[in-house]
C-alpha cells in the first residue's frame, strides 16, 4: 500500500478510536507506529513525547507529524496529521449540525447543568495531577501560585488580562532569575 | 471579518497551548469569551462533549467553535489554526532545530512556562467549581442542586480511586454527571 495512505489511515483509525485525547492517544500511537508498523522505535517515540511537552499543541498532533515526516518527509507529516484530525472534524462537524435543536429538550438541557459540574470537576483533577508531577522547588511553586491567584481574580473580577500575558510574564521573570543566577548550566533539564 | 479572527483566535490558542488539553481550555475559554462566540454554558457543554468525542480536545473545540461562527468554512480555518503552530514546531524541530529544546535559556523559558499554565488551569477549576455552586460575584448565592451534584461526583471520582485502584474515566464521570442532572433537576 502506499505509504501516504497508510500513514492517513492509521492516523484517521487512531483519530476515531481514541477518547479524551492527550496520554491516551499516545498508548494508541506506541501501538500501531512502534509495534506493529515499526514506522519509529520506542527511542523515538519517548523523544516525541518529550519535545510534545515542551513545545505547545496537541501531543497527539506532534507524534503525528513526528512519524509522518519520519517515513514520508513534508507530505508524510501532512498525511498523517490530516489522518489525526479529519475523525474529529467529521464528528464534531455533525454534532454541532444537531446541538441547537437538541439543547431545547428539558431532559437534555437538565443533564447539561449536570454535565457542566462535571466539566469543572474534571479540570480541577487535571490541575491536581499536574502540581503532583511538578518539580518540588520554590521558584515554580511560587509561579504557580501567584498565576493561579492572577488567574482566579482575572475570572471573578473580570479583569482585561488574557492567560496569554500572564504566561509570558511567567516566562520573562523565570528567564530574568535564570540570567541574574548567572545562568548555571542545568543538571537533568528543565520541568522533570 | 469573523473568519480572520477565528484564523488568528485559533492560532493563539496553538501557540501558547503548553500541557496537554487541560492546558488548553483555559486559553481556549479566554479566547472564546473575548470575542464573545459562545456563552459560559455552551463552552461548559463543548468542552464535555469534546472530552466525550474521539479525538484532541483542542481540535474538537476548535472545529465546533469555527462551524457555529462561520459554518463549514468557519471549522476548517479554526481547525486549521489551531493544528498549524504544533505542526510547523515539529517540523523545524525535528528537520532542523534538534539541540534548541535543550539550550538552558530555552529550559529556563520553558520553567516558568510550564508552573504558569498550571496555576491557570488550577484557577479555572477552581473558579468553575465555586461558580457553579455559588453563582458570580455579583449576585452570590448558594445554588443547592449544585452543591448536591458536585458532592456526589467528588464523592465518587476519591471513592472510585480508592476501591479500583485507577482513575474513574472521564467519559464515565460525564455520563454519571447527565443522569444525576436529570433526577437533581428534574424533580
Amino acid at each position: 500500500m502506499n505509504i501516504l495512505f497508510d500513514l492517513f489511515l492509521t492516523f484517521a483509525k487512531i483519530g476515531t478510536f481514541t477518547f479524551g485525547g492527550g496520554y491516551a492517544m499516545i498508548a494508541m500511537i506506541e501501538n500501531n507506529c512502534v509495534e506493529r508498523k515499526q514506522w519509529i522505535t520506542h527511542d523515538e517515540m519517548m523523544n516525541v513525547t518529550v519535545i510534545a511537552e515542551s513545545t505547545p499543541g496537541p501531543i497527539a498532533i506532534n507524534c503525528a507529524t513526528y512519524t509522518g515526516y519520519k517515513k514520508a518527509g513534508f507530505i508524510g507529516a501532512l498525511a498523517a496529521t490530516l489522518g489525526i484530525v479529519v475523525p474529529s472534524f467529521v464528528v464534531i462537524w455533525v454534532i454541532s449540525a444537531v446541538m441547537d435543536n437538541f439543547l431545547e429538550l428539558t431532559v437534555v438541557a437538565n443533564a447539561l447543568k449536570g454535565i457542566k459540574i462535571a466539566v469543572g470537576i474534571l479540570i480541577l483533577d487535571a490541575a491536581v495531577t499536574m502540581i503532583r508531577k511538578m518539580p518540588k522547588k520554590k521558584l515554580p511553586r511560587a509561579i504557580m501560585i501567584c498565576s493561579a491567584i492572577v488567574m482566579l481574580c482575572i475570572n471573578v473580577f473580570a479583569w482585561n488580562f488574557s492567560s496569554i500575558s500572564l504566561m509570558l510574564i511567567a516566562a520573562v521573570i523565570s528567564l530574568t532569575i535564570f540570567i541574574l543566577n548567572g545562568a548555571p548550566d542545568q543538571k537533568g533539564g528543565a520541568g522533570k | 471579518m469573523i473568519c480572520l479572527d477565528l484564523f488568528l483566535g485559533f492560532l493563539k490558542v496553538g501557540c501558547f497551548a503548553f500541557g496537554g488539553a487541560y492546558g488548553a481550555i483555559p486559553l481556549i475559554r479566554d479566547v472564546v469569551m473575548s470575542y464573545g462566540w459562545l456563552s459560559d454554558e455552551m463552552m461548559s457543554y463543548m468542552i464535555a462533549v469534546s472530552e466525550s468525542t474521539p479525538g484532541p480536545i483542542m481540535v474538537n473545540l476548535a472545529t465546533y467553535i469555527g462551524s457555529s461562527q462561520a459554518g463549514f468554512l468557519g471549522a476548517v480555518i479554526a481547525t486549521s489554526a489551531v493544528v498549524l503552530p504544533s505542526f510547523l514546531i515539529i517540523l523545524l524541530v525535528t528537520a532542523l532545530l534538534k539541540t534548541v529544546l535543550k539550550n538552558k535559556y530555552v529550559q529556563a523559558v520553558l520553567r516558568g512556562l510550564k508552573p504558569c499554565v498550571i496555576g491557570i488551569v488550577l484557577a479555572t477549576g477552581v473558579y468553575m467549581v465555586l461558580g457553579n455552586c455559588f453563582g458570580a460575584i455579583s449576585e452570590i448565592r448558594l445554588n443547592l442542586q449544585a452543591v448536591v451534584i458536585t458532592a456526589i461526583l467528588v464523592a465518587l471520582k476519591f471513592g472510585y480511586k480508592r476501591f479500583a485502584k485507577n482513575k474513574l474515566s472521564p467519559i464515565l464521570l460525564i455520563v454519571i454527571s447527565a443522569i444525576a442532572g436529570i433526577a437533581v433537576y428534574g424533580i
